[in-house]
């Protein structure tokens, strides 16, 4: 007979656990999750980077290649922390297996934080792949790397979140490509990845300040080149703001049972 | 809480009704206790509403109105203390197949705040009383379909629950399966953990339960212990099958018997009749009986005559399982 745990420690083994069948999923699947992020970001880097850039020339006084390396990294840890939470908890609502999560004691707030930094570590986990991608074809110099670690987590923990809202309303596969494929990919591309937004005409570049990822890559890019398009203060509002709202959001979703409960 | 003032219900329903979106009223105002140790059979026909109120027992459906409690723990007010307290196998495959057995029920007993140490002894524990420890690395989809149920007895019991709640747990299993099954949770209860069943197998419900509650369209048609209930079965049909063959019927004063075929009689036997008086007349007649069973499962008989008189009270069409279903 085992001496009964605390609450606060239950909780805490029960996270873990979360992490645990999480990471488990990204390895056993990992040519589903981190074999295509590396060869997209190779075949990017291979095109912009060095056919095209080559053209362009300087991006605010630094290489093209130097330029979009920090905004692919970040492109692949936005999409890889979204595509792993809607993935994964829609396929635990369509084959039942939440039901495991539901019925336990788990308090509902701890089921949302253990799916969102699933997001967060197949984020990170694929941002390190592109990163290594990367340094084959060009040199990235670690200017701020509080800024680098910290826009990172929390952009991966906002859009593991999206993916978790996402996942809780969907009722079929279609609904959980939708988003990431005509929302998220278009403000991806949109957010000054491959171009500084100084480059655009005035009502594109006021128009991108509408647009959340804009201060997510520039915050990223920021860490590495040293330069910034946006006020980082701004930035930083903005992502904390974003990830605690939606973490809430979630919260109140599971407490009244969105899709998942009659 | 202390033991001594822990309720002792394991179960408590109370007024319990459950409306779902599409209108359909699953449960309409039920009423139940569950004695702690028992083992309990919760039976009614497929769209009852005995699916419906383990899920809102379970949690995984939210009740309209009513009130559950678990060893005294209040869902709306101690939902975890609740949660911890009860072992849910379901009638649905509802792992991950595509995990491996230990994985499985590893995973599960760390979601109930079990250190992976603890975890791993009582997987090689319950996976070996379930002969699944063989299987234990195997991916959970290649087991047939035996096996399955038996991962998920094994998943449920992870955290040594006090409430077993087994919703149709031998759907689908051979009669050997279905057996062994039977003995473990003999054993399990035996020692102290108590287990509500539903099951369409009644032959199972009679073997195993000391009481039962028959659900129909929503309510509580009876609720008594197993005995009680088999007691107010009225009449029973026996099939005799006779050695000769024959053409007529054959005389028995005070019964009512029908030859199904030359060699098959049944005999309705009223409650107080003697089997004596028939062997005894069938003997003078010259009649030999090779063999002679009941026509149905007594609980069977009893279930069907309950719900068809329910059915015939109501005067209205049972809802679709699928639309009463959560």
């Amino acid at each position: 007979m085992s001496a009964p745990v605390s609450r606060a420690m239950a909780e805490w083994i029960g996270f873990k656990t979360i992490l645990i069948r999480e990471f488990g999923r990204i390895v056993r699947i990992w040519g589903q999750t981190i074999l295509p992020p590396a060869v997209t970001s190779t075949l990017y880097f291979v095109i912009f980077g060095s056919l095209i850039g080559r053209r362009v020339g300087q991006v605010g006084g630094h290489d093209y290649m130097q330029f979009i390396a920090p905004g692919l990294i970040m492109m692949s840890v936005i999409q890889n922390s979204y595509g792993n939470v809607v993935s994964s908890f829609f396929g635990a609502k369509f084959g039942k297996h939440v039901e495991e999560l539901l019925v336990s004691p788990l308090p509902n707030w701890l089921i949302v934080l253990g799916y969102v930094m699933g997001g967060v570590i197949r984020g990170f986990l694929v941002g390190s792949v592109v990163t290594i991608v990367s340094l084959l074809f060009t040199r990235l110099h670690l200017a701020h790397p509080g800024a680098i670690l910290s826009a990172a987590f929390l952009t991966s923990f906002v859009f593991a979140i999206g993916g978790f809202i996402n996942a809780m309303f969907a009722k079929n596969f279609d609904q959980i490509s939708w988003f990431p494929t005509f929302v998220l990919t278009p403000l991806t591309y949109l957010g000054g990845v491959f171009y500084s937004i100084r480059m655009l005409p005035s009502w594109a570049l006021a128009a991108s300040h509408a647009n959340p990822i804009l201060y997510m890559v520039s915050a990223f890019r920021y860490g590495f080149l040293d330069t910034t398009d946006i006020d980082l203060a701004h930035a930083y509002a903005i992502m904390v703001g974003a990830a605690a709202g939606m973490f809430a959001l979630a919260v109140v979703l599971m407490n009244r049972g969105a899709g998942i409960r009659e | 809480m202390t033991d001594l003032g822990r309720s002792m219900h394991a179960l408590a329903l109370r007024q319990l009704t459950k409306t779902y979106q599409n209108g359909i009223q699953a449960l309409k105002g039920i009423d139940l206790e569950v004695e702690r140790g028992d083992f309990f059979a919760l039976l009614g026909p497929n769209g009852a509403g005995k699916t419906t109120a383990i899920g809102i027992i379970t949690s995984l459906v939210t009740k309209t109105s009513g009130t559950v409690a678990v060893f005294g723990h209040d869902l709306d007010r101690e939902l975890e203390a609740a949660k911890s307290c009860i072992g849910i196998v379901p009638q649905e495959i509802n792992f991950n197949q595509f995990e491996s057995v230990q994985t499985i029920v590893i995973n599960q007993a760390g979601f109930y705040g079990i250190e992976r140490r603890i975890a791993r002894e009582r997987a090689e524990t319950y996976l070996k009383e379930l002969q699944l420890w063989d299987r234990r690395n195997s991916t959970a989809r290649s087991l047939s379909g035996g096996m399955k149920r038996r991962l998920m007895i094994a998943r449920a019991l992870m955290h040594e629950p006090e409430l077993l709640i087994l919703d149709e747990p031998t759907a689908g299993v051979d009669i050997e399966v279905r057996r062994s099954m039977w003995e473990f949770l003999r054993k399990i209860n035996a020692a102290g953990t108590t287990i509500i069943l539903t099951t369409h197998y009644l032959e199972e419900a009679e073997n195993l339960c000391r009481n039962v509650a028959i659900i129909d369209r929503g309510r509580i048609i009876e609720r008594d212990s197993m005995a009680n209930v088999l007691r107010k079965l009225q009449t029973e049909t026996f099939v005799l099958n006779l050695r000769a063959p024959r053409t007529s019927v054959p005389r028995l004063e005070g019964f009512r018997p029908t030859l199904v075929d030359d060699h098959t009689l049944e005999v309705e036997v009223s409650k107080g009749q003697s089997l004596n008086e028939i062997f005894a007349s069938l003997s003078a007649q010259g009649i030999e009986v090779d063999s002679m069973r009941n026509k149905v499962n007594r609980l069977e008989e009893l279930f069907i005559r309950l719900v068809d008189s329910g059915a015939r009270g109501a005067g209205a069409e049972r809802p679709s399982a699928a639309g009463a279903r959560p």
